[in-house]
């Protein structure tokens, strides 16, 4: 009987997977064909060999800006025949690791956050950069890059893009009319600051609400104050747990960075009190610098696509930016920033080919011409920048003075740097006390 | 711009392939078991003749034929759920007992974690504020409703209006909430609620912020979508008790008010359960909701949603699964009582 | 007004004629309700107008005026729907995940119905040991997290089943459109046990007599559960289809997972959460694309609605 019974099963077993085969069986793909021999194609010369090949990559990048890279590889994909397949999600973060648990590993993947490559590579999941990859990459970028996608001394990914976060955006035209010129101190900032208030506008305007990711903004403040006030070595320990999160060093910087952002004289022009810099979307946040109502906004280059559209972004124009002054000018100059590494899960022949592709200054350059870019790659041409905060921010990136430290918090491991210190940061704004919000943070460091 | 339609082909193609397997499945199924009893039943007779012939004890039958048709039955209801929901089920309990990296037994420090730390004891304070609100509310707004519309004229307007939040997405749903809670310090408010506070001479407020207020704000976006599914289920199950109680009823000259308890309430008890057990369970996975309004910042933060947060964003698969597993324990109440109300119906 | 909204049974004026005080009591009361429901319907649709209205209001007019400013400064365009309906590039047209959209939703539909309706007959008909338990499990599941279920049921794809180092299903291997298959596997999963409960539900109390005397005329179950069962509980499975059809086209989480991104795959919800660009600056393109993925389930609704009520009724009262 036990035996008819599993006959039984075997066979209906057969029915489902009979049906379910029948839908396996789809169509084949269309295939790109190479075009190695055209003269453009010359560039691509050492990435030939694997045409008809197929190259996933996985990011954070959507609608435009996905459209923007498509573009930029396009070339690449005509004469090497390597099908590029980009995929962009709002989910990146959690779905990468969703996919790689799951066996479903991307390609390649555009990761932001060292801290999360740091986890993968922990796992034994994202394969050593190659030695030609290597190679080029040492060749383009600076080392202080590299050591953040470097792992117990082997290379795990490769920079791609970059942005520079220590900017204040203001506005040329309004600066100009009132008088007011561009502080180069920390002192000067705060004088300003003082002189707009008392002119009855609110000099300061932020926001911190990001959907899931509501309260980076405001940890990219603490990083930016702490890189000025304690320098970059300090600042190292921190974003390493070498010193504990709560130290009063870090608290110190967080109250200065507190006489800025909680000060209801200075905030939050255009949208109301302290408080409602933490509903207040980071896309909108800097807006009311157009109208008037405030003054000036600390966001990373990339803000450059978030004003209105009509608005002109240039040092004569509508408005610009410039770098959040240093405390201590002895100190050097430090520079907030943050990017994203192109780590492979895969290392097929053809997936390291678009890497070290990536990596490349062909690349760099074929996107920054497309607008709206910028990269640490030292072959970048600053000429085929078009926007001109992205020009400033190549030049701030290419000047041997600048001390570039990545975003802490994306250095973090992710339950600390894109939870708590996050969440932490909206309960700051929202009247919690210093030392509360950092015992509270350091305490969910383990 | 053109669309080309012949890309879309193989889509297309691939929809009748699903379509084929569910017929060839279905009515496969269907088939085999028609077929496999009467297979059987020949066989039976044939033994019963040669049973009679032998003169042997007669083979005994019937039991075990009705569970295998059974087995046939559920065949493919519990291949699926082995494979989806009861497999990872196993896994996910066994993950709250490993560290962040699963390789090590941790033993219960995920759960002493997750009643150890204030962040988190807030957010089981907040499901329970959930689970013990939407059921309520929305259940107790269908009914009144349904009550309320009940053979008028404009009642299948009416219920569409109702039941319109239901076929948006808990994300829609939240993103128009959003605009209603929204709040301006300068100018002009764009958010309903803060426009209407205004507009009475009072001080607009960030109606997220303020805790535990904000958790009650979120709680009317859920009751706002589901409120639909218990007025219509409810409406339904009035509208089927029979005439002649009502009338009886009516006739002995009963009030309104006594009609509703002694007639409509006994009579809709049982649709009034299928409604509270559904959104008690809908409401303690509620995540999207919570995760595009706020967050779960602010104190805002429910299960699902840490548990989320704890397993994909911060790389801590340990601490979300025991977050899980208490899902699975606060659920416990709901299937006792499904145990003994299945109990009673079986007796009567 | 009031007497074309009768209150009674139509049986009722017939056999007692009300005293003049209790018509005029009952008119009274019926007026109330009629304005209270009125007032709920209109305190219930307020918020879907309001974005609604904003849907046709420029940008920057959303981010600065509220929506009832539309009034009286009435400023209209279509440039949002525009943006959503027919902005292309890389990623395709809308009218591509529509179609995709379809296809995920309508075999996810109908698979879990099928089943559901299988083994919710065979717990509530067919007597076997331990059927209560099966059941109760069965019921229980539905707490089961789909977030949860998303890794383990992704690695059943991606490398198939190994008990002890034996291959013992061998992984999908999909690609583009076949991905589709994935994504109604999923969905079948994670929507059994509500449907098997609700169906369940409804099932249990059809009138025994009616299987009893099938049973007794030599009807095997599959016989019932084909041409008795089957019609009695169709409102049933329009109510589940539309439950399940809302659920599947407004899911966001397992198409990312199962389908991914790209237009030969991804359903409209991915699309609409991807225009709101990387950063999320575009978001008043959310207020059309929220109209634009309302209309099907909108349509779906209003068309089966008849069937839904009679589905839930029968199911929810004890016959």
């Amino acid at each position: 009987m036990a035996f008819a019974r599993s006959r039984q099963a075997l066979a209906i077993a057969g029915v489902l997977g009979l049906a379910l085969g029948v839908a396996a069986c789809g169509t084949g793909n269309d295939k790109k064909s190479g075009n190695a021999s055209k003269p453009e194609c010359a560039a691509y010369e050492k990435y030939q060999g694997h045409d008809g090949k197929k190259v996933t990559i996985y990011s954070s990048i959507r609608d435009i800006e996905a459209d923007r890279l498509d573009q930029s590889w396009k070339q690449f994909e005509d004469c090497t025949g390597i099908d590029i397949d980009h995929e962009g999600s709002g989910e990146f973060e959690a779905q990468l690791g969703v996919r790689v648990d799951g066996g479903n590993a991307p390609d390649l993947a555009f990761i932001p956050q060292p801290g999360l490559l740091k986890r993968f590579v922990d796992s034994g999941k994202i394969k050593e950069v190659g030695a030609d990859t290597k190679g080029l990459a040492e060749q383009n970028f600076s080392p202080d890059w590299l050591k953040y996608s470097t792992v117990n001394g082997k290379l795990y990914g490769v920079p791609l893009g970059s942005n520079v976060k220590s900017y204040v955006w203001y506005s040329p035209k309004t600066f100009k009319e009132k008088g007011w010129s561009v502080p180069t101190t920390w002192d000067e900032l705060i004088a300003l600051s003082d002189k707009i208030a008392a002119s009855g506008t609110k000099p300061w305007c932020a926001g911190i609400e990001s959907g899931d990711a509501t309260g980076w903004p405001a940890t990219d403040w603490i990083e930016d104050v702490l890189l000025r006030t304690q320098g970059v070595e300090v600042y190292d320990q921190w974003t390493t747990h070498g010193i504990p999160f709560n130290d009063p060093k870090v608290a110190d910087a967080v109250d200065k960075a507190g006489t800025i952002l909680k000060n209801e004289k200075y905030m939050n022009g255009g949208f109301g009190g302290v408080k409602s810099i933490a509903t207040t979307s980071f896309q909108e946040a800097g807006t009311p610098i157009t109208t008037g109502k405030c003054a000036m906004h600390r966001q990373a280059s990339f803000y450059a696509n978030q004003w209105p559209q009509g608005t002109k972004v240039a040092e004569d124009g509508d408005v610009f930016a410039f770098y959040f002054p240093a405390v201590d000018p002895a100190k050097g100059k430090p520079v907030l920033g943050a990017g994203e590494f192109v780590s492979a899960f895969a290392d097929r022949p053809e997936v390291q080919a678009v890497q070290t592709y990536l990596a490349s200054g062909e690349y760099v350059n074929s996107r920054a011409k497309i607008g709206d870019w910028l990269s640490a790659n030292k072959k970048l041409d600053i000429n085929n920048v078009p926007n001109p905060v992205d020009k400033l921010s190549v030049q701030i990136l290419q000047d041997p003075k600048t001390e570039f430290r990545f975003d802490g918090s994306d250095l973090m491991p992710a339950a600390v740097g894109a939870g708590t210190f996050w969440k932490g940061m909206v309960d700051w704004i929202n009247g919690k006390d210093t030392t509360t919000v950092l015992n509270g943070i350091e305490g969910s460091w383990k | 711009m053109e669309f080309d339609f012949a890309a879309e082909q193989p889509k297309f193609l691939m929809l009748m392939y699903g379509l084929i397997a569910f017929v060839a499945v279905v009515g496969g199924l269907l088939l085999l078991l028609d077929v496999v009893p009467a297979w059987f039943s020949r066989r039976r007779e044939e033994r019963l003749v040669a049973a009679v012939a032998s003169g042997a004890p007669l083979p005994r039958r019937r039991k075990p034929r009705e569970g295998l048709i059974a087995l046939f039955f559920l065949l493919p209801t519990l291949l699926f759920l082995v494979i989806g929901l009861v497999v990872p089920a196993i896994r996910t309990t066994l993950l709250s007992f490993m560290d962040k990296d699963s390789s090590h037994w941790v033993g219960l420090a995920n759960y002493t974690w997750m009643f150890s730390e204030d962040s988190i004891v807030r957010v089981l304070i907040n499901s329970l504020v959930w689970v013990l609100l939407v059921p309520l509310v929305a259940s107790a707004f269908g009914l009144i409703y349904a009550v309320l519309v009940d053979k008028a004229r404009f009642e299948a307007v009416a219920k569409s209006l109702i039941f319109l939040p239901m076929a948006i997405s808990f994300v829609g749903a939240a993103i128009i909430w959003k605009f209603v809670y929204a709040y301006r310090g300068d100018g002009d408010q764009i958010g309903l609620l803060n426009q209407i506070v205004v507009s009475l001479g009072g001080e607009p407020k960030q109606w997220l912020l303020e805790s535990p207020l904000n958790t009650l704000l979120l709680i009317v976006i859920m009751i706002w979508i589901q409120a639909g599914f218990a007025m219509v289920v409810l409406s339904a199950a009035i509208k089927a008790i029979p005439a002649d109680i009502v009338e009886a009823a009516r006739l002995d000259g009963v009030s309104p008010w006594q009609m509703f308890w002694q007639i409509t309430m006994p009579s809709i008890r049982p649709a009034l359960i299928v409604v509270v057990v559904t959104l008690s369970i809908a409401t303690l996975k509620v995540f999207d909701i919570v995760r595009t309004a706020t967050n779960g910042n602010y104190d805002t933060s429910v299960i699902a949603n840490e548990m989320y947060n704890q397993a994909f964003r911060y790389g801590e698969p340990g601490q979300g699964s025991a977050l899980a597993v208490f899902l699975f324990v606060l659920v416990i109440p709901i299937v006792i009582y499904q145990i003994r109300n299945l109990r009673q119906q079986r007796e009567g | 007004m009031t007497t074309a909204t009768p209150t009674v049974g139509a049986g009722v004026q017939a056999t007692a004629k009300p005293s003049r005080a209790a018509r005029v009591r009952k008119r009274l009361n019926s007026r109330t309700a009629t304005l209270v429901s009125i007032a709920l319907a209109l305190l219930w649709t307020v918020p879907t107008f309001g974005l609604f209205i904003s849907s046709f209001r420029p940008e920057d007019q959303i981010k600065t005026t509220g929506w009832w400013t539309f009034f009286s400064d009435p400023q209209f365009t279509l440039e949002n729907y525009q943006e959503v309906l027919f902005s292309t590039g890389s990623s395709g047209q809308l009218a591509s995940y529509f179609i995709n959209s379809l296809a995920i939703t309508i075999p996810s539909v109908l698979f879990p119905i099928a089943f559901a309706s299988l083994a919710a007959y065979a717990l509530a008909w067919i007597n076997f040991k331990g059927r209560d338990w099966v059941y109760i499990a069965i019921f229980a599941m539905q707490i089961v997290p789909l977030q949860m279920a998303l890794v383990p049921l992704l690695k059943f794809f991606s490398t198939g089943v190994t008990i002890a180092g034996i291959q013992v299903l061998p992984a999908w291997d999909l690609v583009d459109e076949q991905k589709f298959a994935q994504v109604w596997f999923a969905h079948t999963c994670f929507a059994l046990p509500f449907a098997v409960y609700l169906l369940h539900n409804f099932i249990s109390q059809l009138p025994g007599e009616l299987m009893e005397s099938a049973r007794v005329d030599g009807a095997t179950h599959p016989k019932i559960f084909r041409t008795i069962v089957l019609p009695l509980i169709t409102p049933a499975l329009a109510a589940i289809g539309i439950f399940q059809f809302l659920w599947v086209w407004n899911d966001l989480l397992v198409a990312l997972i199962f389908a991914g991104g790209g237009d030969e795959t991804a359903p409209l919800t991915v699309r609409l959460a991807e225009l709101a660009g990387t950063r999320g600056n575009e978001w008043q393109r959310l207020t059309a694309g929220a109209f634009v993925s309302i209309v099907v389930p909108l349509i779906v609704f209003l068309s089966l609605q008849r069937f839904f009520v009679r589905g839930l009724l029968a199911g929810s009262v004890k016959g």
